[in-house]
């Protein structure tokens, strides 16, 4: 378990998970860098940078050549954490992700931090609501959605040990850290975290706890629902997907537009083996003004909304 | 340069015979390649050749049967679409048999018309969209130089390919590091695929631009092998910044009719192009 320090409210920055782990594993792994595009502070870097101020490279403000540099870096011999803004690391350097990292297969960890809409006011250029459209495709690329400080920490490690491309998406929205019986991180594996027959809920990242909450107050109206933590994207995890679906009612909830994230893997799954009525929770689109908390709040990304889904779901599932 | 280069080896008038015969090589293989595939970028194949036949023949330190020894010396080819002259010099340099040559754009052929380190040995990068080269091999210039290790990177783009703002990104980086062990040779043929560099988006003066980044500039006769061996071999220890030459080239460099022609960017030859071309190619 990371040393992260919870909010007066029990909430969690996950940014700093993947600090201290970074900073923990750098100590043992001499080959770990860190690299960043003025980047430092968002990325709460600015412990490894005291720490190992030689082992920092920051290109500036400039994208491309932040993921370039991370490909050549992992030529040398190095193990390197690219860490900026999700929006600007997977849409301005797209194509650097594609073939310098995915195509070529080497071994680069990209961090996309302050994903979703956690930028909430600074609009529609700041929040990074494509990403998973963007990078669900490529090839070689591991991408996974940590749900909360643990998982992060997890991901993190997994990213260090693993040979190969890893994308992970790191939120600043604080979250709680779930409650887990048997705490076992497997990238590809989904995590059932409730028991349910009735209909199953699919989520990652910031919207697992919220999932919880919402199979919660199902329960209370004698509707078990599944809730499933799917924080891995690439590889995903079919087997997990087609069990889902043996409710007959599936309702996937993303902090991502609806177009191509989590909802649409798991729709592919469905449409092609086992479809069922389904629902898919996120964005329309470009949003408008608002709070993180308030755009999750207006498009029904909360507990109530999660929930009324399901009982839209359950009413299609009947006919 | 280290005790281990080629260049002390041989006598330089030998070395650089020896470097001419390749690059007469590799016009000659590659033509062949893009004569029985149909497709391929011969006019800037031809620009290269002198500058691979230096590189690979009197320059870089390798070890083609250990591609991925940590010392070795990087060679980056940005210009991702000349695999005819790529390829055809890894195959010389006893990266795989030349007679795989053949199989260049056929199904199922590692020799992809663009790169991917993953099928071949030899390749560092996957390149193909233009402006990826630079700043990769910046990235592993910078982890020889967090490392103090001795291996040196060198990187060839095209000219039209600078039109790409990816490249001044590196170039930032490279100048703000004092990547002394970073080399980028530009192929300046003057020529992209459909018209002239200076007719498209004007790159000159291109030797000011590079300085101004705060790059070491020498401008070289791109077909000269004594001059690109002089240039390329000197030891890059203490100069305190990265290295830019400026090589000036002709696209379609040996072959008359192909000679500074834009039409053989990603023209292919017929028989008798073909043959005539071979003809002068000795």
């Amino acid at each position: 378990m990371s040393a992260a320090v919870p909010t007066p409210s029990g909430y969690f920055d996950c940014r700093d998970s993947f600090a201290n782990v970074i900073e923990t594993l750098a100590e043992a792994d001499p080959r770990i860098v860190t690299v960043v595009s003025d980047s430092v502070g968002s990325s709460k870097l600015t412990g490894f940078r005291k720490k190992f101020p030689e082992r920092m490279v920051n290109v500036g403000i400039a994208e491309q050549v932040l993921v370039a540099v991370g490909a050549g870096l992992a030529n040398g011999g190095k193990v390197p954490f690219v860490s900026a803004a999700s929006c600007f690391l997977t849409g301005r350097a797209l194509e650097q992700v594609k073939a310098d990292v995915a195509y070529s297969n080497v071994n680069v960890k990209l961090i996309g931090q302050s994903s979703g809409v956690a930028y909430g006011e600074l609009g529609p250029t700041h929040h990074s609501i494509e990403d998973m459209a963007w990078l669900r495709p490529l090839s070689n690329l591991t991408v996974i959605v940590p749900s909360d400080p643990w998982e992060t920490a997890e991901a993190v490690r997994f990213a260090a040990r693993h040979e190969g491309p890893v994308f992970i998406r790191v939120s600043r929205m604080p979250v709680p850290a779930l409650e887990r019986k048997n705490p076992v991180f497997t990238v590809g594996k989904a995590e059932v975290l409730r028991e349910g027959g009735d209909i199953a809920i699919i989520a990652n990242g910031v919207m697992v706890h919220r999932a919880l909450a919402a199979a919660a107050a199902l329960a209370g109206e004698g509707i078990e629902a599944r809730v499933v933590n799917m924080s891995s994207i690439n590889p995903l995890d079919e087997e997990a997907i087609l069990a889902a679906a043996k409710t007959g009612a599936v309702v996937t909830a993303e902090e991502h537009s609806v177009r191509g994230g989590l909802g649409g893997a798991v729709a592919e799954v469905l449409a092609t083996h086992r479809p069922v009525p389904m629902s898919i929770l996120g964005f329309p689109g470009f949003v408008p003004t608002g709070s993180a908390e308030w755009l999750l709040e207006h498009f029904g990304l909360t507990p109530a909304g999660i929930a009324e889904a399901a009982r839209r779901t359950l009413a299609r599932k009947a006919q | 340069m280290s005790s281990s280069a080629p260049a002390h080896h041989m006598q330089t008038n030998d070395l650089v015979s020896a470097i001419r015969a390749k690059a007469l090589w590799i016009r000659r293989r590659s033509f062949q390649m893009v004569y029985e595939a149909q497709q391929g970028h011969p006019g800037g194949d031809f620009s290269a050749a002198d500058i691979l036949a230096t590189l690979y023949f009197g320059v870089l330190r390798f070890d083609p049967t250990r591609p991925n020894d940590p010392a070795r010396d990087r060679f980056v080819m940005s210009k991702g679409h000349c695999t005819g002259a790529f390829y055809s010099v890894l195959a010389a340099a006893g990266y795989f048999p030349e007679a795989e040559l053949s199989t260049y754009m056929l199904p199922l052929s590692r020799l992809n018309g663009h790169p991917n380190r993953n099928y071949l040995p030899g390749v560092e990068t996957n390149t193909g969209p233009l402006g990826h080269g630079l700043p990769v091999a910046t990235g592993i210039a910078i982890a020889g130089q967090i490392d103090g290790a001795d291996f040196r990177t060198f990187v060839l783009t095209g000219d039209g390919e600078l039109q790409e703002g990816s490249n001044w990104e590196a170039a930032l980086t490279a100048a703000h590091r004092k990547l002394e062990n970073l080399t980028l040779i530009i192929d300046r043929n003057r020529l992209q695929q459909g018209a002239r560099t200076e007719e498209t988006a004007s790159l000159d003066p291109l030797d000011d631009k590079w300085r101004a980044f705060g790059w070491h500039v020498e401008i070289v006769d791109g077909h000269d092998h004594a001059r690109l061996l002089d240039i390329l071999s000197v030891s890059p220890k203490g100069r305190g910044k990265p290295l830019c030459v400026i090589a000036n080239t002709f696209k379609g460099k040996g072959v008359s009719f192909m000679h500074d022609n834009v039409a053989w960017h990603h023209g292919v030859p017929n028989k008798e192009q073909y043959e005539q071309a071979m003809a002068e190619l000795v």
